[in-house]
């Protein structure tokens, strides 16, 4: 047993190695035919270890250590960070690819747990990135507070839609936000005060003083400044996670799991329907928010066009890619999402017409998602056992 | 501010309507029969309006005939395709999908309208940008005062009030408008009294998407020119006009469609903001229409039953 147990801790601290090799061999494929060998590669791989039950030994070994898993993931993010130190556009991607993540997140806490349905993702990020734009533009408020500031303009514009969100239902419920990415999309056009068309400038971001915009120099080896936006947003991802994940495993996720599966028998067993739906909604467009903020100042610009119903549809892309409702399905789906078409220049302007495809064909042969949510699984003991 | 001014722009909002209705008169028919939203309807009227177009430019290489039998073939190779392609739709995606959540086919069929819209936009020589719209109807006007009124803006909405009002009747006075409403108020008891529920779905689908290549043409004649990204922004105004109207209700859908075309007409008289602010408001309505009656300005009371 002990053998046993040391062994799938090698796997899985051999398959967290693995997936960092390939996340920076791939990011770093130059030709295109290089690429796809890469990905070719990489799902023989993926399907040979799931055949093998190698896999399942990797997640038995990181059940059973936690800590040690969490330390060496970390690592390994700190490794591909390392590798591609003074690559702008690398890090500027993989920035972007975890701040989707924290939207997405938001996202899978509405609809993958509570079932409210949200198709203005890519909105309630907008509303971040502007507010974000307006109080670095036009107030001296220290930029840490920024990205909250941003959170909670989302979900206070986010609540102003709860009477129609939760009066209404299924289809009708799906309208209210699909008409507020709309009509968000069309204000910003038109509204000459927040840029109109050509959107607005936002000043770098500064902590206590500290230039972000500015690259860094740790022990001799320079950094592009783009690092130091891929740790804050790493920092602001992992916080969404571990609170996602707190609430999905406490009786705060039972009780949403209730309500989205059944609304009636939820209430008839003494669940507060609307507190949920509201509670989902409002954490779930505070990530949007704070994710959008964090954008604004990264990219150093905001536009409309960033924040249309398309990227909505993106970021549900994602969350059906990753398995609606499985937390660690988000990274590797808003990954391929979001990497693939900026490697495969070939496909960038196909990209839409993929993944709708792609969509379509999960949706039909696999439409619990790449990486399917695991049941709950619950035991007494209070801990989880190897 | 005169009469004309007005008048004008309420014309304006009847054409706009009519469009809008036959829309959402579409998206009713569909949530009607199967409780599903199809979103890929705008992108089907896009695709309507851009065959219209194809067709009418082999019609021309083919040679001289007379416009009004130009307008026919367009009209009617571009209404039958469209309606098959619903058809299809419904086949191999929507009843397949049957069991699923609301939530999936509403995304599925999302995706299936961005299938369609970027094909166009990719595989459309030059698609990416508006592409002239032949103008096959008579192009004189009428001057009242101040007032103009063109001749093809009037048979387009006799037309598309005459088309309501068709569908109205095959709905209400034929067999096949009786099967259909069978099985829009229970699928499982019409086919147990004989009717095909699958060929009653298919046909529903059939119709509705006509309905949306007869408003591509339209919007493409109205407008003079036809771009990949029109279906959207139609497909949600014709979305939301069927709900505030009342999902499953075809009065409400008609109602609906003026009504939004309404807002917006009235924002752009009546404001003083920028007449682009015209979305903008409509929408708003739309979100506070939706919290003051959450099931629609006709809608059914529903109560569930566990």
């Amino acid at each position: 047993m002990a053998k046993n147990l040391r062994t799938d801790l090698a796997a899985s601290i051999a398959g967290i190695v693995l997936i960092a090799a390939f996340v920076i061999f791939a990011l770093h494929a130059e030709s295109e035919t290089t690429l796809l060998v890469l990905l070719a590669i990489g799902a023989a791989g993926l399907a040979g270890a799931t055949r093998s039950g190698l896999a399942e030994r990797v997640e038995r070994g990181m059940r059973a250590h936690p800590i040690v898993t969490r330390w060496v993931s970390l690592a390994a993010c700190a490794a591909v960070v390392l590798v591609f130190r003074g690559d702008h556009f690398v890090l500027l991607l993989v920035a972007t690819v975890l701040l989707y993540c924290v939207v997405c997140l938001g996202l899978n806490l509405q609809i993958g747990y509570c079932g409210v349905m949200n198709f203005a993702g890519a909105a309630f990020f907008g509303v971040g990135a502007y507010t974000a734009a307006v109080l670095a533009n036009h107030t001296s408020l220290p930029h840490l507070l920024v990205l909250p500031a941003g959170g909670v303009a989302a979900a206070t514009i986010g609540s102003l839609l709860l009477l129609p969100v939760l009066r209404t239902r299924g289809h009708y419920a799906a309208l209210v936000t699909i008409a507020f990415g709309i009509l968000f999309r069309s204000f910003l056009e038109v509204n000459d005060t927040l840029g109109g068309p050509q959107g607005l400038k936002v000043p770098g971001m500064t902590i206590l003083g500290w230039d972000l915009s500015e690259g860094l120099t740790v022990f001799g080896t320079s950094f592009s400044f783009y690092a130091n936006y891929v740790a804050l947003a790493f920092a602001l991802m992992l916080a969404a996670f571990v609170l996602t994940r707190r609430i999905n495993r406490s009786w705060m996720g039972l009780s949403m799991d209730a309500v989205r599966i059944d609304e009636t028998a939820a209430a008839t067993f003494g669940i507060h329907i609307v507190r949920w739906k509201i509670t989902a909604f409002i954490i779930g467009n505070l990530f949007a928010g704070t994710a959008g903020a964090l954008f604004a100042l990264m990219t150093g610009f905001v536009a409309p066009a960033n924040f249309t119903f398309g990227d909505s549809l993106v970021m549900l892309s994602v969350i059906v890619l990753g398995g609606i409702g499985n937390l660690w399905g988000v990274l590797p789906a808003a990954a391929i999402v979001l990497l693939l078409p900026e490697k495969l220049q070939a496909i960038q302007e196909y990209r839409f017409l993929l993944y709708a495809g792609a969509v379509i064909l999960i949706l039909l042969f696999r439409p619990q998602g790449m990486f399917p949510r695991r049941l709950r699984t619950f035991n007494l003991a209070g801990r989880d056992l190897p | 501010m005169d009469i004309a001014f007005i008048g004008q722009h309420v014309w304006n909002g009847v054409m706009l309507g009519v469009i809008y209705a036959m829309v959402a008169v579409g998206f009713t028919l569909f949530f009607g029969v199967l409780d599903v939203i199809k979103f890929s309807h705008g992108d089907v009227l896009t695709l309507g309006s851009f065959v219209g177009l194809t067709t009418f430019l082999g019609l021309q290489r083919l040679g001289d005939m007379p416009a009004l039998l130009q307008l026919g073939i367009v009209f009617l190779v571009s209404v039958a395709s469209m309606a098959i392609l619903g058809a299809l739709i419904a086949r191999f995606l929507i009843l397949r999908l049957r069991s699923a959540p609301a939530f999936i086919t509403l995304l599925i069929t999302l995706m299936v309208g961005t299938v369609i819209r970027e094909s166009i936009r990719l595989f459309y020589p030059n698609g990416s940008n508006p592409q002239p719209f032949p103008s096959l109807l008579p192009t004189q006007s009428w001057q009242l005062g101040g007032f103009t009124m063109r001749v093809d803006t009037l048979i387009l909405v006799a037309s598309g009030l005459g088309t309501i009002l068709l569908v109205h009747l095959l709905i209400n006075r034929t067999k096949l408008g009786l099967a259909i409403r069978a099985v829009a108020q229970d699928g499982e008891t019409a086919q147990v009294m004989g009717i095909n529920f699958r060929w009653i779905v298919l046909a529903t689908f059939g119709i509705g998407s006509a309905l949306a290549a007869m408003a591509g043409l339209m919007n493409g004649l109205y407008y003079s020119e036809v771009h990949f990204g029109n279906g959207t922004m139609l497909a949600v105004i014709g979305f939301s006009a069927a709900v505030i109207g009342g999902l499953g209700n075809i009065y409400g859908a008609i109602l609906g469609g003026f009504l939004f075309a309404a807002i917006q007409i009235a924002t752009v008289v009546a404001l003083p903001w920028p007449s682009a602010y015209k979305d903008v408001v409509a929408f708003c309505m739309v979100i506070v229409l939706l919290a003051v009656r959450p099931t629609g300005l006709i809608g059914e009371k529903t109560s569930e039953r566990v």
